[in-house]
């Protein structure tokens, strides 16, 4: 035999073999975490990349504050008359928009994470199978919260009046996170079909723009040609902005709440196990 | 230890198509524990594919294989509480620092926040990686990301860790701490399947040693024995003055009855011998002739000439589908 495999370790400088050891000797397996616990310590290694790169959030939070500004100061006149009308009228749908492109990173963080090693590290691991998934849409919850904040205050300082009050706000931003995590299993899914996360951007935002458009966001469904005004009350983009108007302005109905959770729900329950397993059989 | 008795690993008839490729092809591995086990092969010989197997990251399409006594497809979950991966791509998150990453692994195996940062800090310390804690992982070095790959590995011990080339890339220095952490840990009691492309670290660590060569095991056994089956050793010799190198070549031929191999260096020279006592006749054959010897040594052959008598290619040259090797494969 040319080597005695269990003979010390010969010193090296840089390593401590004393340390060494005892950091080896002292690996002991604590009780299994639950499934929770798992997807919160994932939700914490969301919160920590927006930390390390902030960049990200740039582009959530500049683009709303531009589209927001354009649109109202540009179009506001010409649309609803006055930039202050509109403001009332598009803040809300502003808000849903903004929390719906952020919902694409999601697609894309998990794209790029499938690209690296540290994948097979989490996959290898004894922990609750889809909490990684779980986890990551949890912790990007916070970004759609962080993206809202910004429109919503900038709004504030514009001047909406938001007649449903702080909590009317603060339901119309929870209503618009919660679709947003089902739409978010939708660009979960797409970044496992797609190579590169670029390809998500992409199919993302191209599959995003003409719902959002096409939708009660911008100008009221009545001034549209019949046709277009059908598809406008069946997206349920459109339904959201009208449940996050209702909200903010106090009017809302527990229907039209009702239809945009139904909507996410039905997402989530399609979409997420259609992740979960790819996110297992990608090898 | 318990259950010294269970193999670490035995395989059988493990396949795996990618495609049209088939990337392992009836691989059948047994693994004791407690010591070094090498997998030995070119890239694209299908190393990663059978670690990736063996640690529940993929199905195998045919053949099965226990860990530790459990199956990897039905008692999946068991296995991956037994055994830790170090891949081939660093397996830590780029974007966290390296305590941050270690925090992250003691939380995911159930360590309560105090005792992670108490287990991080730790393992900071005993890796020489200190200084560098607060930094993210993609501006640390080659060999500091390996120790944290590897420290990432060891925040439980595992019973079974599989280390998929872990010194490729890395300075000589930082190969040496990694191998030292490698035998610190087999003195530890984890068994370790090395998989790796180079030679001379299967011979240093590993007890025994698989080569595997487009998907299929093609020899198994310590690495003397591989070195046996090649059949003869080697007589190295360097001498003082390469003027006399012609001269030797010569006296060498005649007194070994073999051909002799001029080297890059022009005062060396090797020739195969049958064993130690023609050689030391050889070596009192050129002192007589006054041709000086500087220094002479008996070696068995190389893993390299081990790998070309097996194979009959050499080792660097890699098997047609490096493609179906690499993690990023999606299939079709």
């Amino acid at each position: 035999m040319s080597a005695a495999p269990t003979a010390p370790a010969e010193p090296t400088p840089a390593l401590g073999t004393a340390a060494l050891n005892s950091a080896l000797a002292a690996g002991e397996r604590p009780p299994r975490p639950g499934a929770i616990s798992t997807c919160l310590t994932f939700g914490w290694r969301g919160m920590l990349k927006i930390k390390h790169v902030p960049e990200q959030l740039i582009d959530v939070t500049l683009t709303p504050v531009l589209f927001l500004l354009m649109f109202t100061y540009l179009f506001g006149g010409a649309v609803a008359g006055s930039t202050g009308e509109y403001l009332q009228f598009l803040l809300p749908g502003m808000l849903v928009q903004t929390v719906l492109f952020t919902a694409v990173y999601s697609g894309v963080a998990l794209n790029t994470d499938m690209t690296k090693g540290v994948v097979d590290r989490f996959r290898s691991l004894p922990i609750w199978r889809p909490a990684p998934l779980v986890g990551a849409v949890v912790g990007d919850s916070a970004r759609f919260l962080m993206a809202s904040t910004v429109v919503v205050a900038l709004g504030l300082i514009m001047g909406f009046d938001a007649k449903g009050g702080i909590l009317g706000i603060l339901a119309a931003i929870g209503l618009v996170v919660v679709f947003a995590f089902g739409l978010s299993w939708v660009f979960t899914t797409v970044g496992l079909l797609m190579r590169a996360p670029n390809a998500v951007m992409n199919t993302g935002f191209m599959a995003l723009f003409p719902l959002v458009f096409l939708s009660n966001i911008f100008v009221q469904p009545s001034t549209l040609p019949g046709w277009l005004e059908t598809f406008v009350d069946i997206n349920p983009i459109s339904h959201l902005t009208t449940a996050a108007r209702g909200l903010m302005a106090g009017t809302a109905t527990a229907s039209e709440i009702g239809i945009v959770l139904a909507v996410a729900a039905g997402l989530t329950a399609v979409f997420a196990p259609l992740t979960a397993r790819l996110y297992r059989s990608r090898t | 230890m318990t259950q010294i008795s269970t193999p670490a690993i035995e395989a059988s008839g493990l396949v795996k198509d990618f495609g049209d490729t088939r990337a392992v092809d009836g691989v059948d591995l047994a693994v004791p524990q407690g010591a070094v086990y090498g997998v030995l092969g070119p890239n694209g010989a299908g190393k990663t594919t059978t670690i990736r197997m063996l640690a529940t990251l993929l199905r195998p399409d045919a053949g099965s294989a226990r860990v530790l006594g459990h199956d990897i497809v039905t008692e999946a979950d068991a296995v991956r509480g037994l055994v830790s991966l170090t891949g081939q791509l660093a397996s830590v998150d780029e974007d966290l620092t390296g305590r941050e990453n270690l925090i992250l692994m003691a939380r995911l195996l159930g360590y309560r926040r105090e005792r992670a940062k108490g287990r991080a800090a730790e393992l900071l310390e005993a890796f020489g990686l200190e200084d560098a804690a607060a930094r993210q992982v993609k501006n640390f070095s080659g060999g500091m990301r390996r120790r944290l790959d590897i420290a990432a590995s060891i925040v439980v011990t595992p019973r079974l860790m599989f280390l998929d080339e872990p010194t490729t890339g890395l300075d000589p220095r930082s190969r040496n701490q990694v191998w030292d952490i490698i035998r610190a840990l087999v003195a530890q009691g984890t068994t370790v399947l090395l998989c790796t492309q180079y030679l001379d670290e299967a011979d240093q660590l590993a007890e025994r040693i698989a080569v595997i060569d487009r998907g299929k095991v093609i020899a198994e056994g310590t690495p003397g024995q591989l070195k046996a089956s090649v059949g003869q050793s080697t007589l190295h010799v360097r001498l003082l003055d390469p003027e006399h190198r012609a001269d030797a070549e010569g006296l060498l031929a005649r007194a070994l009855d073999a051909p002799v191999h001029l080297e890059s260096d022009p005062a060396a020279l090797s020739v195969p011998v049958t064993g130690a006592e023609s050689a030391s006749d050889a070596i009192a054959e050129l002192v007589a002739s006054n041709v000086t010897v500087a220094d002479f040594s008996l070696g068995q052959p190389s893993l390299d000439e081990v790998f070309l008598a097996l194979t009959g290619h050499p080792a660097e040259d890699s098997a047609e589908s490096e493609a179906a090797d690499t993690i990023e494969e999606v299939p079709a």
